[in-house]
C-alpha cells in the first residue's frame, strides 16, 4: 500500500517535471525571436552569428533538458 | 529505460512506443554479453560503413568537376572545416579530424535511425555519454596540458567585479561538471523523444477512424524528425568545438 503511493508521488512529480519543458520552450523562442529581429535589422551581419543563434540555443535547452532528466529519474529509477 | 518499458501494459497501443528503443541480439535469441551481435551493434556499424562509403569511396576518383557523391563529401569536409576554423581559431584545426569524425558518425546514425524498422543508436545514453565524456575528459586534459595551471583561470572571469567573482567562480564550476550531462542527453533525448512521438501517432493509425490523420501527423513529424536529426548532430559538434576552444584560450 505504502509502495503504491510512493509509486503514485513520483508520477505526479515526473508530471510536474514536465512543466520545465515549458521554460525551456519560452527560452528557446525568445533566442530565435531575438536573432530573428536582429537579423532583420542588419541582414549582412546575420550570417556570421548563426554559430552564436545555435549555442545560444543549446545553453537555453540544456535547462529543460535537466527537467526532462528529473522526470527520468522518478519514472525509471526512484 | 528500454528494457523497464517492454514489461509494462501497452496502454491500448498495439505496440509500446519505447519497444524500439531495446538492445536485442541481433541474430537469434539468448542473453546479451558484451560479445554478442546486438541491434545497436549493426546499426553503428552500417553508420561507419556509410561514412565510409561516402568520404573514401565518394572522393576515390578525385575529379575537378565533382560528382554527387563527391560533392556531398566535400561540402561536408567544408562545413566541418570552417566550423571549428571560426570558432576555436587556427590552433584548434589540429583537432579537426576528431570533430569531423564525431560529426559523420552522429549524423549517419540519426539518419539510418530514420529508416523504418532500424535502430538508433544515438537514443541511447550509454552512447552519447560515451561520446560527451570522451570530449569532456580530452578536453579537460588537453586545457591542462596546453595551459598548465592557468587553465584554472576558465573560472575566475576577471571582467567582473571582484566581489562577484568568487560566486561567478562557483556557478562557472557547476557548469563545467554539468556540460557532459547536458551533452549526452540532448542527443539521446532529442532522438528518443523523436522516435516515440512517430511510434504514438503510428499507434493510432490502427484506429480506422483516425487512421488518415495519424499518417499525415507521421509524415509531418518525419519531415521534423529529418531537421532535428541534422541540427541535434550540428549543436553537438557546434558544442565539442566551444568545449575545445574554452580548453586552448581559457582566458576571458
Amino acid at each position: 500500500m505504502e509502495g503504491d503511493i510512493v509509486q503514485m508521488g513520483a508520477y505526479i512529480g515526473a508530471g510536474l517535471a514536465c512543466m520545465g519543458m515549458g521554460g525551456a520552450a519560452v527560452g528557446v523562442g525568445n533566442v530565435a525571436g531575438n536573432y530573428l529581429a536582429g537579423a532583420l535589422r542588419n541582414p549582412s551581419a546575420a550570417a556570421g552569428q548563426t554559430a552564436t543563434l545555435f549555442i545560444g540555443i543549446a545553453f537555453a535547452e540544456a535547462l529543460g533538458i535537466f527537467s526532462f532528466l528529473v522526470a527520468l529519474l522518478l519514472m525509471f529509477a526512484v | 529505460m528500454a528494457a523497464e518499458a517492454h514489461g509494462e501494459e501497452a496502454g491500448g497501443l498495439v505496440f509500446h512506443p519505447m519497444d524500439q528503443f531495446i538492445v536485442e541480439p541481433f541474430f537469434g535469441d539468448g542473453a546479451v554479453s558484451w560479445y554478442t551481435i546486438t541491434n545497436a551493434t549493426v546499426w553503428m556499424a552500417l553508420a561507419v560503413l556509410a561514412v565510409f562509403a561516402l568520404l573514401v569511396l565518394g572522393t576515390s576518383k578525385r575529379s575537378v568537376v565533382p560528382g554527387r557523391m563527391q560533392s556531398v563529401a566535400e561540402l561536408a569536409y567544408g562545413f566541418i572545416y570552417k566550423m571549428v576554423e571560426d570558432i576555436c581559431g587556427k590552433e584548434g584545426v589540429k583537432y579537426f579530424p576528431y570533430i569531423m569524425t564525431l560529426f559523420m558518425f552522429i549524423v549517419f546514425a540519426n539518419f539510418l535511425g530514420l529508416l523504418p524498422m532500424a535502430f538508433t543508436p544515438t537514443s541511447h545514453i550509454a552512447v552519447t555519454a560515451l561520446m560527451a565524456f570522451a570530449v569532456f575528459f580530452g578536453v579537460t586534459i588537453l586545457g591542462f596540458v596546453k595551459n598548465g595551471a592557468s587553465f584554472l583561470s576558465l573560472f575566475w572571469v576577471s571582467s567582473a567585479p571582484l566581489p562577484l567573482r568568487p560566486i561567478l567562480a562557483l556557478i562557472e564550476i557547476i557548469s563545467y561538471f554539468v556540460r557532459p550531462v547536458s551533452h549526452s542527453i540532448r542527443l539521446a533525448g532529442n532522438m528518443m523523444a523523436g522516435h516515440a512521438v512517430i511510434k504514438v501517432f503510428a499507434g493510432f493509425a490502427a484506429i480506422a477512424a483516425i487512421a488518415p490523420l495519424s499518417i499525415v501527423a507521421i509524415t509531418a513529424m518525419y519531415g521534423l524528425e529529418i531537421l532535428v536529426s541534422f541540427i541535434q548532430a550540428y549543436v553537438f559538434t557546434i558544442l565539442t568545438c566551444v568545449y575545445l576552444k574554452d580548453a586552448l584560450h581559457p582566458h576571458h
